[in-house]
């Protein structure tokens, strides 16, 4: 029973990153840009925010300091995106190309900062992690249920399924939602109704970075003690996962779930009875989610329910 | 003047490379602006040794910087080709390092083949892999509409945890934790390069060779070969149509399915052949280093690819000056700067030629607006020949 606990909950600390992230691309995917620089958007978020962790660590700790952190995360996401934002709405430039620089910029960027401004010049930064809760009152009581999902627990997993109710509201019940869709499918058409396509855009794009920069942290804290300038393709992964969730907030969920497991598998085979004891090398089980991800993609992209003109600049003057 | 201008704004080639410079000159700025944030009083010394890059270590520095173009080029390549016919193959990567796995593994294990063939077994499995690791995307994205990109990004990984996987296995020497060296009969021919690019050390005229090889002019074959297939072929023809319209060219009667294939795979045996060109080098060369780490070679033959326009004469060029602005950056570390800095500079070079477009198409059109502007002025005031004399050089100047 203890295994299944651990599995459960090691699943939920990657499933629920790759949940935000994903559903960031969906936000901006939805509104007809493609962001594959998420994952440079995740590195920036976990940089700032755990180096804000790693510097005030002594003054504060627990949930503040990481609720504070989020606060970063989410603001470093936002700015950084920015600049995908201006290439791909303003420049109508090539969005692939736009991201894959914001891409190879995170890392180096990280890297180069975290060397310069630490003692000899280190690339990792450590932080002491103070932010899991034992177990939640009440909650965690429960039998089985609290073992599953309130112990050993990390606030960012309730923030996490909480932005998941509030991205289905946002895209399917608000005028904003449907305005953003409008503009993914058909940018003339909703022009011509008034609706402002580039803001829409670069509405799309910004909230993908904020939801990035967040699921950047959140994929840091509870699987490391150290940043060390990558999130080990998280970001790409978690296109998949939105492609495979084909852009539905609940699907991209249990798109999440299964990926979240997949690299459970990856990471914990060692602590699980049946596959410690079989002689698979640790590199053959890195390879996994990427191999699974390769397949899940064979097999949903034939039907692919792509927004329609995701990817493609808008330029009022077409038709 | 304005004469001499005008010419060269009618030639395609200038506008193009136009674009890469102010690309290229956008990022040296912002990597200057950096330096001069993180330690203002050596920015400046910097900034001069990332200038200098390859020559800051004489003739020796020139062959290293073209010994690590070598790879850049041939990834370059493999991007640049994808691009023309269409394809975005971000999985450079992969192949690389997969390619470079079956070179270096033959390089170590398979002596028995006889001297002179032995590398050229060696560069021709590197080949085969890079295209087999470029075959499976090629597949998925023909026939199932997987995205490429999204399938060799996930080809990269793959091929990085193997290639570690297969090195720690087989080729590996747990004293340096680096891959072994290959065999003397595997290692590329100097070809010559080594009685140019040496530095004498001392005065006891013992001399620090260059790793540079011939790996340096199969690339530029490579290079050749790529432009004539693409600009002269028909084959070349029905890639690049496939690129530009899937259905128009399906029509036409071109396989289109087989045109993707093709086009990934070539890309792929472009890149693997990099990765065997690189690590075919003796015991002073490269050697795999196997940590979780994507091959950084793959990644830049993305902007050598943008800054050389996707021409493959180009990319030989945008490769040597990535590399040479890379190796300049290993020199910094004397200034305590961190060499992560050129990689910061790279990416602004690659977002900013995202913008190529703007800079190709409006650039030009506008500074041909300008001189026609000038030209009508000149007309009007044909009645006053110096006016016409002062907008001229005023124009000119621009």
């Amino acid at each position: 029973m203890n295994i299944l606990y651990l599995v459960v909950q090691q699943t939920m600390f990657f499933s629920i990153p790759l949940l935000i992230v994903a559903l960031g691309g969906v936000f901006t995917e939805r509104g007809g840009v493609t962001n594959i620089a998420l994952d440079g958007m995740m590195i920036m978020g976990a940089f700032t925010s755990i180096f804000f962790i790693n510097r005030m660590g002594g003054v504060m700790s627990g949930q503040p300091l990481l609720l504070l952190a989020i606060l970063i995360a989410v603001a470093t996401g936002m700015i950084f995106s920015l600049l995908h934002a201006y290439a791909s709405v303003n420049m109508k430039a090539d969005q692939i190309i736009s991201g894959t620089a914001l891409n190879m910029f995170a890392p180096a960027f990280a890297i180069y900062v975290a060397r310069m401004i630490q003692e000899n010049s280190v690339q990792q930064i450590t932080f002491s992690n103070t932010f899991r809760i034992a177990s939640v009152p009440i909650l965690g009581d429960i039998p089985i249920l609290g073992g599953l999902f309130f112990r050993n627990a990390y606030i960012t997993t309730y923030i996490g399924l909480l932005i998941l109710v509030v991205s289905t509201i946002v895209l399917y019940k608000t005028r904003f939602g449907l305005r953003l869709r409008a503009c993914g499918e058909h940018p003339h058409a909703a022009d011509s109704v008034g609706i402002n396509v580039y803001k829409m855009r670069y509405a799309g794009v910004i909230i993908s970075g904020g939801l990035a920069g967040l699921g950047g942290l959140v994929f840091v804290v509870p699987t490391s003690t150290q940043f060390n300038a990558t999130v080990s393709g998280y970001g790409f992964l978690a296109l998949a996962v939105m492609i495979f969730g084909q852009w539905k907030p609940i699907r991209v969920l249990f798109a999440a779930f299964f990926f979240g497991l997949m690299k459970t598998i990856a990471s914990a085979y060692s602590v699980i009875p049946f596959l410690s004891t079989s002689q698979i090398p640790s590199d053959v089980y890195k390879m996994i989610p990427f191999i699974a991800t390769l397949i899940v993609l064979a097999f949903s992209s034939k039907s692919s329910q792509a927004p329609r003109a995701v990817a493609v600049p808008y330029d009022k003057g077409s038709r | 003047m304005i004469a001499v201008l005008r010419k060269l704004l009618n030639i395609r080639g200038f506008n193009n490379a136009t674009s890469s410079i102010v690309a290229i000159l956008a990022g040296l700025l912002f990597g200057f602006i950096v330096l001069l944030i993180s330690n203002p009083s050596q920015a400046a010394d910097g900034f001069v040794i990332i200038l200098k890059g390859g020559f800051s270590t004489g003739a020796k520095g020139m062959g290293q910087v073209m010994y690590f173009a070598t790879p850049l080029i041939l990834t370059g390549l493999s991007v640049g080709f994808a691009f023309k016919t269409g394809l975005f193959n971000i999985g450079a990567s992969g192949q690389f390092i997969m390619g470079a796995f079956a070179a270096v593994y033959i390089g170590v294990k398979w002596t028995f083949i006889p001297a002179p063939f032995h590398w050229m077994v060696a560069l021709l499995a590197a080949t085969l892999v890079g295209a087999l690791w470029a075959l499976i995307p090629g597949l998925l994205k023909a026939y199932l509409n997987v995205h490429e990109v999204i399938s060799t990004i996930m080809m990269n990984y793959i091929g990085m945890y193997l290639a570690n996987y297969l090195v720690k296995t087989t080729v590996y020497d747990s004293k340096k934790a680096l891959s072994m060296s290959v065999a003397e009969s595997a290692v590329l021919p100097k070809a010559g390069l080594d009685k140019i690019f040496y530095n004498t050390m001392g005065s006891s005229g013992a001399v620090d060779v260059s790793t540079v090889n011939c790996g340096f002019y199969i690339a530029i074959v490579m290079a050749i070969i790529i432009y004539i297939v693409l600009n002269k072929t028909t084959f070349g023809y029905e890639l690049k149509a496939c690129g530009f319209n899937r259905d128009a060219s399906k029509y036409a009667g071109i396989n289109e399915k087989r045109s993707i294939v093709l086009s990934m795979v070539i890309a792929g045996a472009l890149a693997g052949l990099g990765g065997g060109l690189l690590y075919l080098s003796g015991a002073s060369g490269r050697h795999i280093k196997p940590v979780d780490v994507l091959a950084p070679e793959g990644f830049n033959g993305i902007p050598v690819a943008l800054l050389g326009l996707s021409n493959p004469i180009g990319i030989i060029f945008s490769a040597i000056f990535i590399s040479y602005i890379t190796l300049g950056g290993n020199y910094l570390q004397t200034l305590d700067f961190v060499p992560e800095i050129i990689d910061i500079i790279i990416a602004c070079i690659i977002y900013f030629s995202a913008f190529a477009l703007i800079f190709r198409n409006i650039l030009p059109a506008l500074l041909k607006w300008r001189l026609s502007v000038a030209e009508k002025k000149r007309s009007q005031s044909s009645d006053s020949d110096e006016e016409g004399l002062a907008t001229e050089t005023e124009e000119g100047k621009e």
